[in-house]
């Protein structure tokens, strides 16, 4: 088990740091190869949200220079970055990555979307063929993880998503929502969730504008909305009351200007930003406005902290359920471990037996059927009864702490390493060993 | 026996001014309601004592500490009138130390009765003192309604969770508020200027355009004017508003207080 993991959270980086090493989606591809190509790394990928980006890896030694990736990468230095990194191995690395995908490490602890987006990460990464068996091991239980963590647990049903805590903050400023309009800038699934979440709670007119006028259509047509054309953002924006901003712009769309021109139509009414970009899309000048009120998605996390303590008895049942299953999980893996050197067991027996059937054959003179197969049946049964203690040692052994040394005593018994040497080519039958299993 | 049952209102609206500090601290639901039902008792006392006073069969209303009196008594209206639209008891942050004060002053002493000249005039004296002390009433509604807003645009702006946060209501609700006290306020505070002026000049035969009480009246009127007008015509809310309603709000205290110095209400031969 050589996983390790790099990355920045909610937690442990400011917001203007993880603008730094967001990835956008048409650059995760390359970011997955260039980390396969890096040095250690044998399999690698990517989990890039507005809350985090972490480099999930295994490596060929358990200590890849991943912080070098990094500054690499994004041309940042240590003094930039390392205090805002958190690193994990092996079995905190496994026990880090059930967290992230059962949504216990989410800034709205329980909510789903975090599922998705590692799922999709997953996916990108599997594609160009960062993610082998190692990793795909991994993902696989994890996925399996969060799903048992959403069932058996209330974790996710009491979940405070982002776009409830977003109404919340919208009643404050507007007391009811009866009658409001929701502008949607930038038409992600983020702005689709919270822009429900209002309607449900009040919100009539709904009008959405995207870079790509067709997406904007298609999601105006959902809400019985109307799409306006990016080019009309800033002359029909102050029609809105709350907006919902998610662009992948580099830069601010909304700067100081905009805030004053709208005020000013509006006749100094509050509006209210809800800016779930990362990089964000409301300049800070912007927002320091008399009448504009801004929430990013860091201080929507602080919005919703109120909220993690009704959450936490939950999420220490989650948490028990992640212990019991990085326990098996590594011992899985163990077992895996030692499926090598038992197949390489079985394979040196064979081959021993078979040497020595046909040392026999001639001096047996012909042998009809019936005797042929007598004679495979019982070297075979000697063979299995030799076998069967050692093979049962190095499976119990497999889930304790001593399997290495077992499996180093059988392998030095039977001269295994030398016996492997000698079948070629090697690499293959270790792949062909883990099919196997 | 009027000064009394204010004594007993004064009690009351101890506990109102206990619950405006603690609200400042923490959110609390039974507190809250505590309060009110002493400020509803208040005012039954309050009410009492203004209609013995009435009932004394002369005009006193005009003396300044029953003025006071009578002044608190309609924000405590203006303050119920609210609560049963928006069931907020929030505005009480701000008017019930503002009574408490005012009746405060009024129940510590009596003043002798000095409008003896007015008894010709009872009529208008009447519907001067009542329209005058509701457009006070309300600007001083406004008044709090504006430093409520600043306060709650001030904690939405700084991100901050706070129990205060949770007391006050949304920001629309206050701007409402302070806007619909504006709107009621002017007509009462106008017309009452006005009943004022006709009352001085019937009276002395002539207006003194260079009292203080008239001057600081007029520019506390203008301000008032100006506030409805930003608002009206150009959404003015949140700082500037405040800035606006704590000038007419400071105008009308300096008004008031010039009472104290003024001939017109000493009603000088």
């Amino acid at each position: 088990m050589r996983f390790q993991l790099i990355g920045v959270n909610h937690k442990s980086a400011p917001l203007d740091v993880r603008e730094r090493l967001a990835i956008p989606e048409s650059r995760l591809p390359d970011t997955c190869r260039d980390l396969t190509a890096y040095p250690g790394i044998e399999e690698g990928m990517v989990i890039s949200t507005c809350n985090r980006v972490e480099i999930v890896t295994h490596t060929t030694n358990g200590s890849a220079d991943l912080r070098g990736f990094l500054h690499q990468h994004f041309h940042l230095t240590a003094d930039e970055l390392d205090a805002h990194l958190y690193e994990f191995r092996e079995k905190d690395a496994v026990r880090h990555i059930f967290r992230v995908a059962s949504s216990l490490d989410s800034m709205v602890v329980g909510e789903a979307q975090i599922l998705g987006q590692v799922k999709e990460a997953y996916a990108t990464a599997r594609a160009v063929g960062a993610v082998r068996s190692q990793l795909d091991q991994l993902f696989t239980r994890a996925f399996a993880v969060a799903k048992r963590v959403r069932s058996e647990t209330a974790v996710g049903s009491s979940s405070v998503s982002i776009a409830s805590v977003a109404v919340e903050l919208a009643k404050k400023i507007f007391g009811t929502l009866e009658g409001k309009t929701v502008f949607i800038v930038g038409a992600g699934k983020m702005s689709e969730l919270a822009a429900r979440h209002l309607i449900a709670h009040g919100c009539e007119s709904i009008f959405v504008s995207n870079r790509t006028y067709e997406r904007a259509v298609g999601l105006a047509h959902k809400f019985k909305g109307q799409a306006i054309r990016f080019d009309d953002l800033y002359e029909q924006c102050d029609r809105a009351d709350i907006v919902i901003t998610s662009t992948g712009s580099p830069q601010a769309i909304f700067r100081r200007e905009h805030g004053e021109q709208f005020l000013s139509r509006r006749k100094n009414k509050p509006m209210f930003f809800i800016d779930i970009a990362v990089p964000r899309d409301v300049s800070a000048d912007m927002a320091k406005l008399d009448g504009i009120f801004t929430y990013d998605i860091d201080d929507l996390q602080q919005a919703v902290s109120t909220h993690v303590a009704d959450r936490r008895k939950e999420a220490e049942l989650a948490e028990a359920i992640i212990t019991i299953e990085v326990e098996r999980f590594e011992a899985k893996l163990h077992t895996l471990d030692v499926v090598p050197t038992i197949v390489s067991l079985q394979d040196h027996l064979e081959t021993i037996r078979q040497a020595e059937i046909d040392r026999v054959r001639g001096r047996l003179g012909h042998m009809t059927p019936e005797q042929e197969t007598a004679l495979e049946a019982l070297t075979r049964g000697i063979i299995n009864k030799v076998m069967h203690t050692p093979i049962t040692t190095l499976k119990t052994a497999a889930k304790e702490s001593e399997a290495t040394t077992i499996v180093d005593v059988v392998r030095r018994l039977f001269n295994l390493h030398e016996k492997e040497k000698e079948a070629a080519p090697a690499p293959e039958k270790k792949n062909q060993v883990g099919t196997r299993q | 026996m009027s000064l009394l049952w204010l004594r007993f209102a004064l009690a009351c609206y101890f506990i109102g001014l206990v619950y405006a500090f603690v609200a400042l601290t923490r959110t609390s639901d039974l507190f809250s309601r505590i309060a009110l039902h002493a400020a509803s008792l208040g005012m039954v006392f309050h009410f009492v004592s203004l209609v013995e006073l009435f009932l004394s069969g002369q005009v006193v209303w005009a003396s300044l500490h029953n003025g006071e009196s009578l002044l608190a008594f309609f924000s405590m209206t203006f303050f119920m009138i609210i609560y049963a639209i928006y069931q907020t008891t929030s505005p009480g942050v701000v008017v019930f130390p503002i009574v408490f004060f005012l009746t405060f002053v009024a129940a510590i002493d009596q003043q002798p009765v000095l409008l003896t000249q007015y008894v010709s005039h009872k009529g208008w004296l009447v519907a001067h003192i009542i329209l005058i002390f509701t457009g006070y009433a309300a600007l001083l509604l406004s008044f709090g309604a504006s430093l409520l807003y600043l306060l709650q645009e001030g904690r939405l702006k700084a991100k901050k969770s706070s129990s205060l946060t949770s007391f006050l209501p949304a920001l629309e609700v206050i701007d409402q508020i302070g806007y619909r006290s504006l709107l009621l306020g002017f007509p009462f505070m106008t017309l009452g200027l006005l009943t004022g002026t006709i009352l001085a000049a019937s009276t002395y035969g002539r207006v003194d355009f260079l009292d203080p009480v008239f001057l600081l009246s007029l520019l506390m009127w203008a301000v008032y004017m100006l506030m409805v007008f930003t608002r009206w015509n150009s959404g003015w809310r949140g700082r500037r508003a405040a800035v606006l309603a704590s000038f007419a709000f400071f105008a009308a205290i300096v008004a008031w207080a010039a009472n104290y110095f003024s001939s017109i209400h000493r009603f000088a031969s």
